[in-house]
């Protein structure tokens, strides 16, 4: 692993720089998207943030509502049963979601839109569905971790349900569920084999708008490791997959961070002091 | 006022729970509904027969398949040792710093993405393989098994280290008592205890190559044939997915794409099945 690193290290570090970015257009025109950057990775940088915005709008309602609704409302029966689906959604492999995308296009040109073609937005919304799982059940763990006693407390105090999660719930478990959000983020971001099937291609320019395709940077990866012409483009790769992997490390970087800020506080709680904290947070 | 909104609030998480199941059921709806007609449609018996020639009309995936099962077993056979023995490390038999650091470089390996494997190895291992054999393009099953290996290997050596953490911290003073040192207690009375995680491992790890796409496509040189040999260029399920849609457009060969992607889906759901019914029976043992 190090020795991977460690070469991705020396030939990439030579080729990140300006250039790597935006070619030979000068960055502020290149960033306004005044002139068109063929040669540099921004667009595939802002292809891949956009994708990730997309995705994240779509995902992010529907799985921290799923994840809360699986911890304090659902009964046993729906619980077993829809744990189940998502343990299966978790399970399914990226290239089949991308070939579900492929189905998708494919009934919706037989029949509301005849002229639909792979875009920005059915790749997001393939990914918003490969990321949903992570999503649901780190929210879910994340609510279920949290001591009774704030439960308790809640009821103490006479609130609903509802209040409980909004007021005293929610609050204590905000930086678990901010770090599945993350976690879920890295995994858009590397995702290659969705994108594939669903809209990314090599030379898009900045992508246009929801209905346009769009380059990404996992897949200038793929792209560039089959078709390098020369030595420059080959280095190029080289640091674009270091782009990539600092985007994603940082991710998980933050991820782990507030996980274990979250472990730390409540640590103390469930085993020692059973009630004094409880409290406060009330 | 407030009663309306914990309805509301109520609807709306109810609602989310539907649309992420409705969500579930579409996948496997879709894929199914496009595969059906296949069979229906009688090419099935084209389909899953053993050659594939387009141009003569034959579409037979069986060769991916054996490819497919072939790689992710053999990807298996290589990282579960390995994960095994990262997990002894981290559990007592080296110095504590260092077993600190390879949990620490496991975490970070999960966010690996899998193109830059495939990247890397394209310019690191190929050309090793490719000297060593002294014939062929270096792209091949042993290439690909290699690598997949690795990238299944932080998922392997997460599972167990948990199943280990919680099986050792509960047997500690049995061992204590017993008057065995921290090695003792892991290979004498932890490793057979955890059994049923180290099973779990493996079949999470197969799932994981098994679906596995990039890495398969980079190296393991898609050729459509039987594999017989681990020098053998071979196409799995995944890649085959991908590289039909990428290049062909005649909708003739669209159909083996709905039944590998059934497959998949399949598969992945014999080891999601086997894992629950296997945590029902240690829940209740």
């Amino acid at each position: 692993m190090l020795a991977l690193v460690g070469v991705l290290l020396r030939n990439g570090t030579g080729a990140l720089g300006q250039a790597l970015f935006f070619d030979s257009v000068p960055p502020l025109a290149a960033i306004t998207g005044q002139v068109p950057v063929w040669d540099g990775i921004w667009p595939a940088c802002v292809g891949t943030l956009s994708l990730l915005a997309l995705t994240m709008l779509l995902a992010l309602g529907p799985g921290i509502g799923c994840g809360i609704y699986l911890a304090s409302y659902a009964s046993p029966r729906i619980k077993a049963l829809l744990g189940f689906a998502i343990d299966l959604l978790a399970g399914v492999p990226s290239i089949v979601m991308g070939l579900f995308g492929f189905t998708l296009l494919l009934t919706l040109r037989h029949s509301a839109a005849p002229n639909a073609g792979p875009c920005l937005l059915l790749a997001s919304c393939c990914l918003a569905l490969l990321v949903l799982p992570v999503l649901v059940s780190t929210t879910r763990g994340a609510l279920e971790a949290l001591p009774r006693q704030l439960h308790l407390s809640g009821a103490a105090l006479g609130l609903c349900r509802w209040k409980t999660m909004r007021h005293i719930l929610l609050p204590a478990a905000a930086r678990g569920i901010l770090s599945g959000v993350l976690l879920a983020a890295g995994r858009a971001a590397e995702d290659t084999a969705v994108i594939m099937l669903t809209g990314a291609v090599a030379n898009a320019g900045l992508p246009a708008g929801l209905t346009a395709r769009f380059e990404a940077l996992p897949f200038t990866i793929f792209y560039r490791s089959s078709q390098y012409r020369d030595a420059l483009d080959l280095q190029q790769g080289f640091a674009t997959t270091l782009v990539l992997l600092a985007l994603s490390l940082a991710l998980l970087a933050a991820a782990t961070r507030l996980q274990r800020a979250l472990d730390q506080r409540w640590q103390g709680i469930r085993t020692n002091r059973p009630t004094q904290h409880a409290d406060r947070h009330a | 006022m407030s009663v309306r909104e914990s309805r509301i609030a109520s609807l709306v998480l109810g609602a989310s729970a539907i649309i992420v199941a409705l969500a579930v059921l579409a996948v496997f709806a879709f894929l199914f509904k496009f595969a059906l007609p296949v069979f229906t449609g009688g090419q099935g018996a084209c389909i899953l027969s053993g050659v594939w020639n387009p141009f003569k009309g034959q579409f037979g995936i069986l060769p991916m398949l054996a490819a497919s099962l072939c790689i992710s077993l053999s990807a298996l056979l290589i990282g579960w040792p390995l994960a095994l023995g990262l997990c002894c490390c981290m559990h007592g038999f080296t110095p504590r710093p260092l077993g600190r650091f390879l949990s620490i470089l496991l975490r970070g390996m999960t966010a690996f993405p899998t193109v830059v494997y495939g990247f890397a190895a394209i310019f690191l291992l190929v050309p090793v393989m490719r000297e060593a054999l002294g014939h062929g393009s270096g792209l091949n099953w042993a290439t690909a098994a290699l690598i997949l290996s690795l990238v299944t290997l932080p998922t392997m050596t997460l599972v167990m280290d948990a199943g280990m953490h919680q099986t050792e911290r509960r047997l500690r003073l049995t061992g204590a008592a017993l008057g065995l040192n921290r090695q003792q207690v892991f290979s004498h009375l932890v490793l057979p205890a955890c059994r049923s995680d180290l099973l779990a491992a493996a079949a999470l790890g197969f799932a994981r190559a098994l679906g596995d796409t990039l890495i398969p496509l980079m190296l393991a040189g898609n050729a459509p044939q039987w594999p017989t040999a681990a020098s053998d260029s071979i196409r799995t399920l995944t890649a085959h997915i991908g590289l039909v849609l990428a290049t062909d457009s005649s909708s003739a060969t669209y159909g083996s794409l709905f039944v590998a992607g059934c497959l998949l889906l399949l598969a992945n759901m014999c080891v999601q099945l086997m894992l629950r019914t296997h945590l029902r029976t240690r829940g209740a043992a």
